[in-house]
């Protein structure tokens, strides 16, 4: 068994939120190798080797693989895997992994495993389908495993600690049939979401975007939280997309998920059931959402979230 | 059907519609892979604007990996001459979010996935794409794969003439035997439970109960 873990890198710094593949990579056993291609990869390749438990980092050095397109990222991936005779390729089930891992795994000729929150054996894995509300055990035929994990079910590996060897890879140089042109990425001194120990997070209740920003940031700021919201909030603009908790949003399991104006549509408990403690504030006392909650508090989020924000502030 | 596809179709009519593709659009043709019921689904497509249909009927209770429905598609693509594949980013029932990128890494072709925005121009296709944190814009040329994600259009409702209409729209029908693919599973599920219940329900009564009780937690 061994392990090929597809570390992120964004302008020459590594992803730590990338390091759950090394921690799924621990879990199964075995060697590890660590992947990172881009330009000046040197710097990357560095931080990652002192990342714990990784025997050996891989580097390609190609400013054609800073935005990890797919049309050439896999194929490098390809012969890569193929020098290495690695049985496992993982990677996070994030925008990256998503587009990446399933053409990997066409050009390879295997059915991969998509977000899985468990490993039971090197060829048993556990992943959430229906939006969470089952959860299957899987078994893999294939000799190679392709997998993307969820994050929320397997933390980053200590970042400190470890002595890679550093190798250079294989670059087969692709041709690439798309470009990258742009990217709009919403800028926030806040925790990331995905990853912060506390979010709040606003729905429908809210009414407008004003009144999303004048109530629900300044929550955000009291408890020092990554800020949510429903789809339901996003798609009437009261927030933007990149916030969006639930099935088809992000997946998130903070320490404490606080939520004000969610009615609580399974669609989104998909993307948050899994917090540590749910707190919730709505004025309907029947809404859903407080079946999951942990601390419900029936009535109007405009009295009861700025009253909660000024006693959180004066402690 | 899967409102990702529901988005998928949408956006054809709509590229045809308002005449976003230079060369015009030939024809929609409306997949669909599942056991007999599924039928059903092509025919809302044609109601909402494909031309023709394809099903590739499986026996009920079959389930059929992403790899096996990437393989057929590219089957179909070949045969059917086909430059741009549209489907949805997700299943809403597996999740995995495989097949366009297996179709288009089958094909070779270019990928965009999540879309958000379609613009066609001169230097090819633009593509706004939902990734973690914001969006990101590529530009692909055709041939290629599209996969859709909820803000890219609203999809519209099928009009009684044109669910009468689709009434009188072509379904070929196809197994994945007579395309040549395998449609053998090469993941086996051992088991599928029910997630562990949360115990909610608790209540307080106030802000002050609010903030006492989420420090007993400790979650602040």
């Amino acid at each position: 068994l061994s392990s090929l873990a597809v570390l992120e890198q964004r302008d020459g710094k590594l992803n730590h939120g990338s390091l759950g593949a090394v921690t799924a990579a621990q879990k199964l056993g075995g060697s590890i190798t660590a992947f990172v291609a881009g330009g000046n990869i040197k710097a990357v390749a560095e931080e990652a080797a002192k990342v714990n438990g990784i025997e050996k980092i891989i580097a390609v050095d190609n400013a054609a693989y800073d935005k990890g397109l797919p049309e050439n990222y896999a194929p490098l991936l390809v012969e890569n895997i193929r020098k290495g005779g690695y049985t496992h390729i993982i990677a996070g089930h994030t925008a990256f992994g998503k587009s990446l891992m399933p053409r990997l795994a066409a050009l390879l000729d295997v059915q991969q495993i998509s977000d899985i929150t468990a490993i039971e054996d090197e060829k048993t894995f556990v992943r959430p389908i229906y939006a969470g509300n089952a959860i299957a055990t899987v078994e893999s035929s294939d000799n190679i495993k392709i997998i993307t994990i969820r994050g929320t079910a397997f933390p980053a590996a200590e970042a400190e600690g470890g002595s890679a060897s550093i190798e250079d890879g294989v670059d087969p140089k692709a041709e690439c049939n798309t470009e990258w042109v742009s990217e709009n990425l919403a800028k926030s001194d806040r925790p990331d979401l995905a990853t912060a120990g506390k979010v709040v997070s606003g729905g429908r209740g809210l009414k407008s975007k004003e009144e999303f920003d004048r109530i629900m940031l300044p929550l955000a700021d009291a408890l020092g939280a990554a800020v949510g919201a429903s789809r339901a909030a996003v798609d009437s603009g009261y927030a933007d997309n990149s916030l969006q908790v639930g099935q088809t949003g992000k997946v998130v399991a903070p320490q404490l998920y606080l939520c004000a104006g969610i009615s609580g549509a399974i669609q989104h408990l998909a993307g948050m059931k899994d917090s540590k403690v749910i707190a919730a504030i709505n004025k309907d006392a029947d809404a859903p959402i407080f079946q999951v909650a942990d601390v419900g508090l029936v009535g109007d989020l405009f009295d009861k979230v700025p009253e909660l924000t000024e006693k959180l502030n004066k402690q | 059907m899967n409102p990702f596809d529901e988005l998928s179709i949408e956006e054809s009519v709509r590229i045809r519609e308002k005449e976003r593709y230079p060369g015009g659009v030939e024809e929609i043709i409306a997949l669909s892979i599942g056991p007999p019921k599924s039928v059903d689904i092509l025919r809302t497509a044609m109601a909402m604007g494909a031309d023709r249909s394809i099903f590739v009927e499986v026996k009920e209770g079959e389930e059929v990996e992403p790899l096996a429905v990437g393989k057929i598609i590219r089957k179909l693509v070949e045969r059917e001459k086909v430059n741009l594949v549209v489907c949805g980013k997700q299943s809403i029932d597996d999740d995995s979010g495989q097949t366009g990128q297996i179709v288009a890494g089958l094909m070779g072709w270019g990928a965009a996935t999540q879309a958000s925005k379609v613009k066609f121009g001169e230097g090819g296709v633009e593509v706004e794409k939902e990734v973690d944190g914001g969006t990101e814009t590529v530009r692909s040329k055709l041939p290629m794969v599209i996969t859709t994600d909820l803000r890219l259009n609203e999809p519209r409702y099928a009009s009684l003439p044109n669910i009468m209409k689709a009434k009188k729209k072509k379904i070929d029908k196809v197994t994945a035997e007579e395309l040549g693919v395998s449609l053998e599973r090469r993941l086996k599920t051992l088991k599928v439970i029910e997630p562990p219940p949360r115990k909610g329900g608790g209540k307080v009564e106030d802000v002050d109960g609010m903030i006492s009780k989420l420090k007993e937690l400790g979650a602040i």
